[in-house]
């Protein structure tokens, strides 16, 4: 498989009042076309912004500070607003946490589709009738295969008028409209109830599949990325903190932030066995000190973790950002 | 909205019509100075004319009785006569009403015309020199006396460069005949472009000056609901799905930026109600607010009773409509 | 009983010094209120400040221009009226008129606003029901028609324009009592001095009011200015105070007649306004900012 999407040392910052946020510092990954990378950490661990960063998105007071990101082969940091106007939506799509305010109230469904064809698709045909059922015929058979039962009426009624879990369909359904190469979703089940969650993963997946596209899936629940993702990248306070192969990940994590994660996660399985909530908060990120941003949350700190600490290699396809990760082998 | 949820709105609306007639009626009732007395003025009329005359208008009823005959003949437009016009009141505001009605229209034109473009480009400028100079501005156009405000736009305009009339709605050799009573139409209807223009630029000072605080108000609200609705998850998705910036700002965030916008727009129609009797007053204006201001050293108290209740429905009904129309266009908003 | 109430409530007193200290830092707001108080310095003391006699006529001055114009007399300032009477000794006094009737419609609407708010707003039920009704068929009136009916109705004269005026305002203080009682009277330090055993009267002044009082003084500050071009727009249509007293409205009106030669008449009696007006809206805005940010974007 070739890299899609390769990001190096990407750093966001956002200028407060406290003062220069790094809510991304030294981030760098990579995205295989046509895998599943799962994302994950708490809120504020920058996971994001990470990819609001990927797509432009940005927004003041917050910038792309440092760092390439390569996405087929262009570095996005590079081109024209224009130009990655023109990116989004059609090579790369997103969908947002929760798709209740995600979608626009005051437009139909059916508008919301639309437009993002006449954005991009130059293959529609000329004349205004033809090109009025094409897009028809397009956005009905999208939302059929988000499964959306009778979609020719559905596309003119508005979002409120839908449920929860058909509005998490419809926004994947508008993200999927141009078949995009990569699919960034943005905490996709966080705001729905859990047999909708199921649901939606699924469909998530199993487009996937048929379209061939890469996906991230952002989430802080590392059992979605265990039955989903093929790579799991987890991340805590602006950095990536370890990441591999999902399976061998999940087994043997290889930092104390992923085990404390995995600790924290009521399982079926382990059923009766005490959940080990970690300690402590998330540090403040203005002027953090360069050594071990987990070092005071951590089981396992010793004196000399009190130094910047780099991905050092763990395995096979695999890394963490732990001078102790023998320890944890 | 379903017709029912409608229809029970309108019924909401019963009580407080009903309560703004009462106060009218009071208001105009304890008005010290016997209505006969200065209906006959200085005229000398004999006892048994008198009592003729208070029977008539009802007066040597109770105080409840009179106010259900007052609100029976408001309800068919009955407002007797005039003192001083000899005529009947209805009569009376209805041939100034246009004049009103007009000059209000283009003063809200102006307003929404000047004002959403202005509050919306100085939203996606947040704090350019330009998002500066609108919101001084705004605190300027709320700040300003709209009396002294209209006199400084008379000395400028047609005192000092002599461009635009002083007074009036239209020059004396520019009167056509009147169809419609609304000067733009009946020009037009007369086929007389000229005359026109005359009745425009009659308009235009009058116009600016009803409309500026309006206009103020109106774009302080389109600019913070348009900084609002720029910070909605809806606007980022549409970006996120790669349309043209202008799309993302006039469909996406605009559309949804204006509900508040027309909204106020609405209720603050009401208060050029108010503001009417001022700039009639400063250019001449021979509209219902001048009528009224008029009538009030005249004390033609019929009239004035008649035209504050015309004013007070108005407003009512205006901001009942503002609140339907918050609903119609916010398709979230369930009556 | 009270210490224990006064600890569970939140520290008004702390909160009230911070906001004060972000007002203070607002140097354009410090600029507007110094303004305010230059406008009150002149009400209070006008006969000392004003250089003439603002009542005084002398038909040799009629119409005499500013001081720096040809034709000026720096004696006059700011020029004469059409009776000879000094323009800036009238501003001067106009001050008095302006202020006093805005502060007092204020005090007065916002002292009957916060009675009838806290009383709608706590005791609900039947008292609410009759208060927003009343607030509701106010709220029926354009303000200025409401205020020329009731002159129409009252005559002319100081009284009757703070009467006129407070009749009506007393509903925006009111209906902001109304809805923040609503929401406060159910929070714990409330529950905690009821369940205590206080009175109702002890818990709408002692606990209720103080928490509240942010968002009032907010909206008073800014229906000051509106209440002072009431006032001047009544006085313009010569329905406020009557001659020979100055007021700014009838000092504008009274140029009128003259802005074909005597364009200082009008002019500086509305800048009186206008700058008084625009201080306030300043300093409330960042009351505003300061004290109630809810409001502010």
């Amino acid at each position: 498989m070739t890299v899609l999407l390769e990001v190096t040392s990407l750093r966001t910052e956002f200028a407060t009042r406290a003062g220069l946020v790094r809510a991304v510092d030294g981030v760098s990954l990579q995205v295989r076309r046509g895998e599943c990378l799962g994302v994950v950490g708490e809120s504020g661990s920058g996971k994001s912004v990470t990819f609001t960063s990927v797509m432009g998105l940005v927004r003041s007071p917050g910038k792309v500070a440092a760092g390439t990101i390569f996405f087929d082969g262009r570095d996005l940091c590079q081109l024209s607003s224009e130009e990655m106007r023109a990116i989004r939506g059609r090579d790369i799509a997103m969908t947002m946490q929760d798709a209740l305010t995600a979608l626009n109230p005051a437009l139909t469904v059916g508008e919301q589709m639309a437009e993002v064809m006449v954005a991009h698709d130059e293959t529609l045909p000329a004349g205004r009738a033809a090109r009025r059922s094409a897009i028809r015929e397009r956005s009905v058979e999208m939302l059929g295969l988000v499964g959306i039962p009778s979609p020719e009426t559905r596309l003119r009624q508005y979002p409120h008028e839908f449920s929860g879990g058909m509005r998490q369909r419809i926004m994947i359904a508008i993200a999927l409209t141009c078949r995009p190469k990569l699919l960034i979703a943005d905490e996709p089940t966080t705001a729905l109830d859990v047999t909708i969650q199921a649901q939606v993963l699924e469909l998530i997946t199993d487009i996937r599949a048929r379209l061939g596209m890469a996906v991230v899936l952002i989430t802080h629940d590392l059992g979605v990325v265990a039955e989903h993702c093929d790579r799991v990248m987890v991340m805590y306070a602006g950095q990536v903190v370890e990441e591999g192969p999902t399976a061998a990940v999940i087994e043997r994590p290889r930092h104390p932030y992923t085990r404390g994660l995995l600790a924290s996660i009521p399982r079926p399985a382990l059923r009766g066995q005490r959940i080990e909530p970690i300690m402590g908060q998330v540090p403040d990120l203005v002027g953090l000190p360069p050594q071990c941003r987990f070092h005071s949350r951590c089981p396992m700190a010793r004196p000399e973790c009190l130094v910047a600490v780099p991905m050092l290699p763990a395995g096979p396809g695999r890394q963490a950002r732990c001078l102790r990760l023998e320890d944890l082998a | 909205m379903s017709l029912g949820k409608l229809l029970e709105r309108i019924i909401q609306l019963i009580p407080v019509l009903l309560g703004v007639s009462l106060i009218v009626f009071v208001m105009m009732a304890l008005t010290p100075g016997d209505p006969v007395q200065i209906m006959v003025g200085e005229q000398s009329i004999t006892p048994e004319q008198e009592a003729e005359l208070r029977r008539n208008l009802g007066l040597d009823r109770p105080m409840v009785e009179r106010f259900f005959i007052f609100l029976a003949n408001a309800v068919q437009f009955d407002f007797g006569n005039s003192f001083y016009h000899g005529r009947p009141v209805a009569d009376v505001i209805a041939e100034r009403l246009p004049a009103t009605i007009e000059l209000s229209l283009v003063a809200l034109v102006v307003a929404l015309a000047t004002a959403i473009p202005l509050g919306v480009v100085a939203a996606i400028r947040k704090n350019s020199v330009l998002d500066r100079v609108a919101t001084v501005g705004s605190l300027l156009g709320v700040s300003l006396p709209g009396f002294w405000f209209g006199i400084l736009l008379i000395m400028l305009f047609a005192v000092h460069m002599q461009i635009l009339p002083v007074s009036g709605r239209i020059g004396y050799d520019n009167e056509v005949a009147a169809v419609t009573g609304f000067l733009l139409i009946d020009t037009l209807l007369a086929g007389d472009i000229g005359a026109f223009g005359d009745a425009l630029r009659h308009l235009l000072l009058p116009a600016i000056t009803l409309g500026l605080p309006m206009t103020a108000i109106l774009m302080r609200v389109t600019r913070s609901s348009m900084l609002e609705v720029m910070r909605q998850d809806y606007v980022t998705f549409a970006e996120a799905k790669g349309l043209p910036r202008r799309r993302v700002l006039y469909r996406h965030a605009l559309k949804n930026a204006l509900i508040p916008t027309v909204s106020v727009a609405a209720i603050e129609t009401g208060s050029l109600l108010g503001g009417n009797m001022i700039v009639e007053t400063v250019f001449g204006w021979p509209g219902l607010g001048r009528l009224v201001v008029e009538s009030i050293f005249l004390r033609n108290y019929p009239l004035i009773q008649a035209a504050v209740l015309l004013y007070a429905v108005t407003y009512v009904v205006l901001n009942f409509l503002a609140d339907i129309l918050y609903t119609v266009l916010n398709p979230r908003v369930k009556l | 009983m009270t210490d224990a109430t006064l600890a569970a409530a939140p520290s008004a007193e702390s909160l009230f010094r911070r906001n004060l200290r972000d007002f203070r830092r607002n140097r354009l707001a410090m600029a507007s209120v110094a303004v305010i108080l230059i406008f009150v310095l002149m009400a209070v003391a006008a006969p000392l400040i004003a250089p003439q006699d603002p009542n005084e006529t002398d038909l040799f001055r009629r119409l005499q221009p500013p001081g720096w114009a040809e034709g000026g007399d720096w004696a006059f300032p700011l020029g004469c009226d059409a009776l000879g009477r000094d323009i800036l000794s009238r501003i001067i006094y106009g001050a008095r008129i302006s202020i006093f009737i805005g502060a007092a419609v204020i005090f007065l609407a916002t002292g009957v606003g916060i009675l009838a708010g806290l009383a709608a707003g706590y005791f609900r039920g039947w008292v609410d029901v009759v208060i927003s009704r009343v607030v509701d068929i106010l709220l029926g009136f354009p303000y200025l028609i409401f205020a020329i009916g009731l002159m129409a109705m009252m005559g002319p004269g100081l009284l009757n324009i703070v009467l006129a005026l407070a009749y009506k305002e007393w509903v925006i203080p009111c209906r902001v009592v109304r809805g923040e009682t609503l929401a406060v009277r159910e929070l714990e330090y409330v529950e905690a001095a009821r369940a205590l055993g206080a009175g109702p009267r002890h818990i709408m002044w002692r606990e209720i009011l103080p928490n509240i009082l942010s968002p009032v003084i907010v909206v008073s500050t800014i229906r000051m200015a509106h209440v002072i071009i009431l006032e001047a727009s009544l006085s313009f249509l010569g329905l406020g105070v009557q001659p020979p007293t100055a007021s700014w409205g009838s000092m504008v009106s009274d140029g009128r007649a003259f802005i074909l030669e005597a364009w200082w008449v009008s002019t500086f009696p509305g800048l009186a306004i206008l700058l008084l007006v625009l201080a306030i809206n300043v300093a409330s805005q960042a009351l505003r900012d300061a004290f109630d940010p809810r409001f502010s974007e």
